[in-house]
């Protein structure tokens, strides 16, 4: 009995201390050597931050290059994809088109009759607008985040809202020199205040990991009214992180907690960084 | 006696298709999880570094195992050092199955492999979701050391050819 604990004694301290012929260090030393980064990296003291951002610009940039083969073939893949359902494309967009030509001209006097009214309370949203490369969009089954080859440089902060043309994709949450990382709407830790559209009804929308985000914090009254209704999700610009009015998806008539966001996260490869300023001339 | 081998590229290329593999898989995320199969997704890293660790660990440094951890965590956006210290846990627990085994056996590696992802995911989980307070689907880590322990056979047929071809080229 006591040879055999004798002998898992042996095999672990020589597993952990004894370093094999080629090896520099032992695991111990750099297990060790992994922890003082993980507790380093957590604090916000300048140096570290420097050295951060230095490992991200470089790792970002060589992934980017590394990954530019992968990202020919997935494009050759869609764009056959395309080129089968061109005829059927075509029709369904046709169709659209004449729609959307109604509906534009609604929205002009609809936009028109709120900027008259923003005049009325002299109220004036301003907003810009950065365009932005996707550098990186690895889809990690953990964590929900693209790279933009936008920084500190081009005057970004934590908080700003990205969208894909019009539609919400998520908000920067770590800003580097030349790049800065967004957590996409699809991820977990995404909490949006959102407004659900007819029906006025404040909800936060949060990420599930999967292709759709859920609707929390609404009252048990919305689940009938949904039904009657097909719903927008927009952005409520509560708390002022971003700007109220950016369309966020559509809620799901067979699960009515089910949101269907607008932008497919997998296909981005531009996106728009925007920055909002509410002004009130009163 | 000559070399019956004396292709030295393919001597290079053999001799460091296990670092290369690592961090090209690093870099590119290879885990097939853009075919967006439903809670479809394993973790290559985790099979190659055990893999190469237990048989032939003088062709997968420590050292770049430590370095392909702070890559991995900086482009998956988890607090950097996670990674490290979950890879060097593999290479912990290769080691020590590396003592103890006086007769290698498939079956025996790939329990061991599948007890060695369940620990390190599980101390995974904890320090992200205790400690750093990053909200996590658990069943999808589930599932993913699942597929992770399904796939190992596969590479480990991949692994163990090129595993003999760097032997035999070494020898030669």
């Amino acid at each position: 009995m006591a040879t055999s604990r004798d002998d898992f004694v042996i095999a672990f301290r020589s597993a952990f201390l004894k370093k094999k012929d080629k090896q520099k260090f032992s695991l111990l030393t750099l297990l060790f050597l992994s922890i003082f980064v993980l507790i380093l990296s957590n604090y916000n003291i300048k140096i570290i931050k420097y050295i951060k951002f230095g490992i991200n610009e470089f790792v970002y940039r060589t992934s980017f290059l590394i990954s530019t083969p992968e990202k020919k073939i997935k494009n050759i893949n869609s764009q056959i994809k395309d080129h089968m359902k061109i005829y059927e494309n075509y029709k369904n967009i046709e169709l659209e088109l004449e729609t959307l030509k109604q509906k534009e001209l609604i929205t002009k006097f609809l936009k028109m009759e709120n900027e008259k009214l923003r005049k009325l309370i002299n109220e004036s949203i301003n907003s810009k607008e950065i365009l932005a490369k996707v550098l990186i969009d690895k889809e990690s089954p953990f964590l929900k985040s693209i790279i933009l080859n936008k920084g500190s440089k081009d005057k970004l902060k934590i908080g700003m809202a990205v969208v894909d043309g019009v539609y919400l994709v998520g908000k920067v949450i770590e800003v580097n020199f030349t790049n800065s990382r967004v957590l996409l709407l699809s991820d977990l830790n995404s909490k949006i205040p959102v407004i659900l559209e007819p029906i006025g009804m404040q909800a936060v929308v949060s990420g599930t990991g999967g292709d759709y985000g859920k609707i929390e914090y609404t009252k048990k009254e919305y689940s009938d009214e949904i039904i009657s209704n097909e719903i927008i999700v927009y952005t409520s610009g509560l708390g002022g992180l971003f700007k109220p009015g950016i369309p966020v998806g559509k809620i799901s008539k067979k699960n009515t907690n089910q949101i269907n966001f607008f932008s497919d996260f997998r296909q981005l490869e531009y996106a728009k960084i925007i920055s909002h300023s509410i002004e009130n001339n009163n | 006696m000559s070399s019956l081998n004396k292709n030295t590229f393919l001597n290079i290329l053999f001799s460091y298709f296990p670092i290369g593999m690592l961090f090209v898989s690093v870099f590119n995320d290879f885990d097939f999880n853009y075919l967006n199969i439903d809670y479809f997704s394993f973790n290559f890293i985790h099979i190659l570094i055990f893999f190469w660790t237990l048989k032939n660990p003088d062709h997968l440094g420590y050292v770049s195992i430590f370095i392909a951890g702070i890559i991995n965590d900086v482009i998956v956006g988890l607090p950097i050092g996670i990674s490290s210290f979950c890879y060097l846990l593999i290479c912990i627990a290769t080691a020590y199955i590396r003592n103890i085994t006086l007769s290698p056996n498939f079956i025996n590696d790939w329990l061991s492999f599948l007890f060695a992802i369940l620990l390190i995911n599980s101390i995974q989980v904890m320090i992200l979701d205790l400690i750093f307070l990053i909200e996590i689907d658990y069943l999808e880590y589930l599932i993913n050391t699942g597929f992770t322990f399904l796939f190992y056979p596969i590479f480990f047929i991949i692994f163990n050819y090129v595993n003999e071809k760097i032997i035999i080229k070494f020898n030669d």
